[in-house]
């Protein structure tokens, strides 16, 4: 043990991360294989700054994968969920199915007895929910056909885990240990559920579950409101941690998995206007512990069982790939893949998966597999799990080139479905008009709101609101700022309308920027920082009292409006000129004296420009010079 | 409710009203008239966003149809195509089961700055302002409405006050006696403007 403390480890993991993640992402090999290696580097094996601690850091780092659940739940509809049904128990099912059954086969060849075997098997056919989910989202590949159905594998398997648990200690020849002890890898040592008979279990199990979807619907909103009125952002945030937490706690308890448990709690919330905040709150946490746990994975690789027997070793990882290959591409012929997405759907689960880590010691506890099997049989999962995001990037440069489609398009019309081409942050009575319009055109609007009334509000009013400070990269992110085209910031604080110009500027370049702003000093800021369109707040409205002033005084409605519009011309056309003649003085003069200085200049070009303003499509005096006439000014 | 032979609608298009002399005197004539509704449509649009469904509902109270306006460019002001374009709808106006206007009558009220002279075959625009009409005949045609010759102002640049008020009290008897069914429309058709020979076309 090098470490001296939390501090020195804490240092030790996040310089690996900080330096070998960057060059993996530089050298096209993704964050997770950055990871790894940084996992490796600081292991055992490597320059060997962390020791055998690192599989309690695994344990506690896996709380990263609860998180990702959480966060896939959130983007999970219940109605998008409903219609993966299919996929998630045909594919999914055929998936653990049929590799259970070939590994079970292989065991059996190889002298293990039927029970090893079965355990075996059941283990190996679990794939790496955090690796494939990281590294296709990272890709941009989860849209896609293959990503969506890799998913719902992936979701089956999380499910499979709860019964292949409850399995293992049937297998045992002398059963010792309980479901629970070793089911709950992430804490508490004991459930409630314990010494209950099995219908008593059940029911409390689907109690439980009955709590989590009823208090989704109707305690955690509520809550949320009530905590948001604080408008402290490091309490929502507390609130969101303190949520996913106890939802652990509580499935912990009854002996069921986490992750399950906090995806069904995300789900339920996939509607819910605290969505956006609740993805930015929880997503940096996620990102750091799913970073330590592949860390911690990397570093949990037995270098010294390797290179002991590497040819053991390479024979098993070869043979586990090369099983779980063939199934998925089985699989995917049978629900008629293109071929493309077939061999991403293939080369992204076949690895093993974190889960094998803890069943295979919990076999090894109640006496299925014995220390000499599982032992290489976890090198060879972790192996498998490092060489994914290499397969994957094999499958992108070499595989797919062959096939000569690289993205599904077709799915892109979906995407823009899911994803609303405007954003919207702030909905007061300026933002409310803007969005209206633009709902009344079928144009998706993503509103963010920080009035946590006003969201309530809308929200009864049916319209899609969410909760959030706009201001927050991570909040914008959320809201889909990637796949957006416009953004219109229209709420009423200018220096807030700045910082978060700028925020949008720096990390969502493509994005087309809307602002509002009381004058035109404020205007000149904005056009300062990038913004593409700036309203005075007030502008049009008063051209309006000017256009309804003069209709009354007796001109012509038309004649009013024309000659509004070229003043309103006019006023553009100027202001564009002050605000390079700003610049030049910008640091000699106070704002106010700038503000008098900015209307004298406007109103002496105005007076200059009086001849332009005329009318003179329909004024034929010039014709009367020419052709002769006798009225003066006016005739037709 | 109909206390007259005919209802009249006369739209005006004029965008720079405040110029035309000619014009502001004439419509003096007939904007009060019982039966006769004046509809100043630059006024009520001046963003050309015509409501179509109203201007619709007025073309169904009423039995005459009139375009008054100045020519411009040997053709009417923008937004009176604009108004054609968008209210004379298909399926409503014309087309298998648009008969709503079938046997109105449609003519025109027009002012032109040049002389009549100018309007001849021989003259500078090598036609009549009747043939210069030729789409809006057409128009009334495919919408079955019965068409009249135009009652023409022309030579606005050289008016004399007194011609003004004579071709204003002209326009008021011509539409008075269309509302009153007085006008014979077979006579009317005969001549090149409606208002060459008021008498012999206006029963007694």
């Amino acid at each position: 043990m090098q470490g001296d403390g939390f501090f020195f480890q804490a240092f030790v993991y996040l310089s690996a991360a900080v330096i070998s993640v960057p060059v993996a992402k530089r050298l096209g090999l993704g964050s997770v294989l950055g990871y790894l290696i940084a996992g490796f580097a600081i292991g055992p094996f490597g320059f060997h700054l962390i020791g055998e601690e690192g599989q309690d850091v695994m344990h506690f780092a896996e709380f990263g994968v609860v998180m990702m659940l959480f966060l896939i739940g959130l983007e999970l509809r219940p109605s998008l969920l409903w219609r993966l049904r299919g996929p998630i128990l045909g594919m999914g099912g055929l998936q653990v199915g049929l590799t259970t059954a070939a590994i079970t086969s292989v065991g059996i060849f190889f002298g293990l007895s039927f029970q090893s075997a079965l355990a075996v098997g059941m283990t190996l056919s679990l794939s790496s929910t955090a690796i494939v989910l990281q590294t296709l989202n990272e890709k941009g590949l989860m849209k896609t056909d293959a990503g969506q159905s890799a998913f719902s594998v992936l979701l089956f398997q999380d499910i499979a885990v709860i019964p292949m648990l409850a399995i293992m200690p049937i297998l045992a020849v002398k059963t010792v240990k309980t479901i629970q002890e070793a089911g709950d890898s992430h804490g508490g040592n004991t459930t409630w559920v314990e010494g209950f008979s099995g219908w008593t279990q059940a029911l409390m199990v689907a109690g439980v579950i009955a709590f989590i979807i009823i208090g989704g619907l109707f305690l955690i909103r509520p809550f949320f409101r009530y905590v948001a009125k604080t408008r402290l952002r490091e309490l929502f945030t507390a609130a969101a941690l303190l949520l996913v937490i106890g939802i652990s706690l509580l499935m912990a308890k009854v002996g069921l998995s986490p992750a399950l448990g906090t995806f069904l709690a995300g789900v339920v919330l996939a509607n819910s206007e605290y969505r956006h905040e609740l993805e930015g709150d929880i997503e940096p946490f996620k990102g750091l512990l799913l970073g330590l746990f592949f860390i911690a994975v990397g570093a949990s690789i037995d270098f010294g069982l390797i290179t002991a027997k590497p040819g053991l070793i390479g024979m098993l990882v070869v043979g586990l790939v090369t099983i779980k290959l063939v199934v998925l591409l089985v699989i995917g012929i049978i629900f008629k893949f293109r071929h493309d997405q077939n061999v991403l759907f293939a080369f992204s689960l076949a690895q093993g998966g974190e889960f094998a880590f803890v069943l295979f010691s919990f076999a090894v506890q109640n006496h299925v597999v014995s220390n000499t099997v599982a032992n290489p049989l976890i090198g060879a999962v972790a192996i498998s799990m490092a060489l994914t995001p290499l397969a994957l990037i094999i499958n992108d440069k070499l595989i797919q080139p062959r096939f000569g489609t690289h993205e599904n398009e077709e799915k892109e019309a979906d995407s823009i479905d899911e994803k609303n081409p405007v954003i919207i942050a702030g909905f007061g009575n300026f933002g409310s008009i803007v969005g209206r319009l633009l709902r009344a055109n079928d144009v998706g609007i993503t509103v963010l709101e920080h009035d946590s009334d006003r969201v309530e509000l809308l929200r009864k009013l049916g319209l899609k609101v969410f909760y959030g400070d706009a201001s927050r990269q991570d909040l914008l992110h959320a809201a889909g700022a990637e796949k957006a085209r416009v953004l219109i910031l229209a709420f009423n604080d200018h220096q807030k309308t700045l910082d978060m110009v700028h925020m949008a500027r720096k990390h969502y370049p493509h994005l087309t920027i809307f602002t509002r702003s009381s004058g035109r000093t404020e205007v000149f800021d904005l056009l300062d920082e990038g913004v593409h369109h700036t309203y005075r707040e007030t502008f049009d409205t008063s051209l309006k009292v000017g256009i309804d002033a003069l209709t009354t005084l007796g001109f012509r409605a038309y004649q009013a409006q024309r000659a509004t519009k070229t003043f309103r011309q006019h006023d553009v056309e100027a202001t564009d000129i002050l605000r390079h003649v700003r610049h030049d003085k910008k640091n000699f003069i106070s704002l106010s004296r700038q503000r008098i200085e900015d209307l004298e200049q406007l109103m002496l070009s105005e007076l200059r420009d009086t001849e332009d303003h005329l009318d003179t499509g329909w004024d034929i005096s010039h014709v009367m010079k020419e052709f002769g006439g006798k009225s003066q000014g006016e005739d037709n | 409710m109909k206390n007259f032979e005919n209802n009249i609608l006369i739209l005006f298009a004029h965008p720079a009203l405040q110029n035309s002399r000619v014009n502001r005197h004439l419509i003096k004539y007939i904007t009060d008239l019982d039966g006769v509704t004046f509809h100043d449509i630059y006024e009520a649009y001046p963003d050309f966003h015509i409501n179509v469904k109203r201007e619709q509902n007025l073309l169904l109270e009423n039995d005459i149809i009139v375009f008054h306006h100045p020519l411009f460019w040997f053709s009417v002001p923008a937004i009176l195509r604009e108004w054609m374009d968008l209210v004379l709808q298909h399926m409503w106006a014309y087309g298998k089961t648009g008969n709503a206007l079938k046997g109105k009558i449609l003519f025109n009220v027009v002012t032109t700055g040049g002389r009549e002279s100018l309007f001849q075959h021989d003259g500078i625009h090598g036609n009549t302002l009747v043939e210069f009409l030729a789409p809006i005949r057409q128009s009334a045609y495919v919408c079955e409405m019965d068409f009249l010759p135009p009652f023409i102002v022309h030579g606005t640049r050289n008016i004399t006050q007194q011609e003004i008020t004579s071709h204003g009290e002209d326009y008021q008897k011509i539409i008075l006696s269309l509302r009153d069914g007085k006008v014979d429309l077979e006579a009317a058709k005969l001549h090149q403007r409606l208002n060459s020979d008021l008498k012999s076309i206006i029963k007694t």
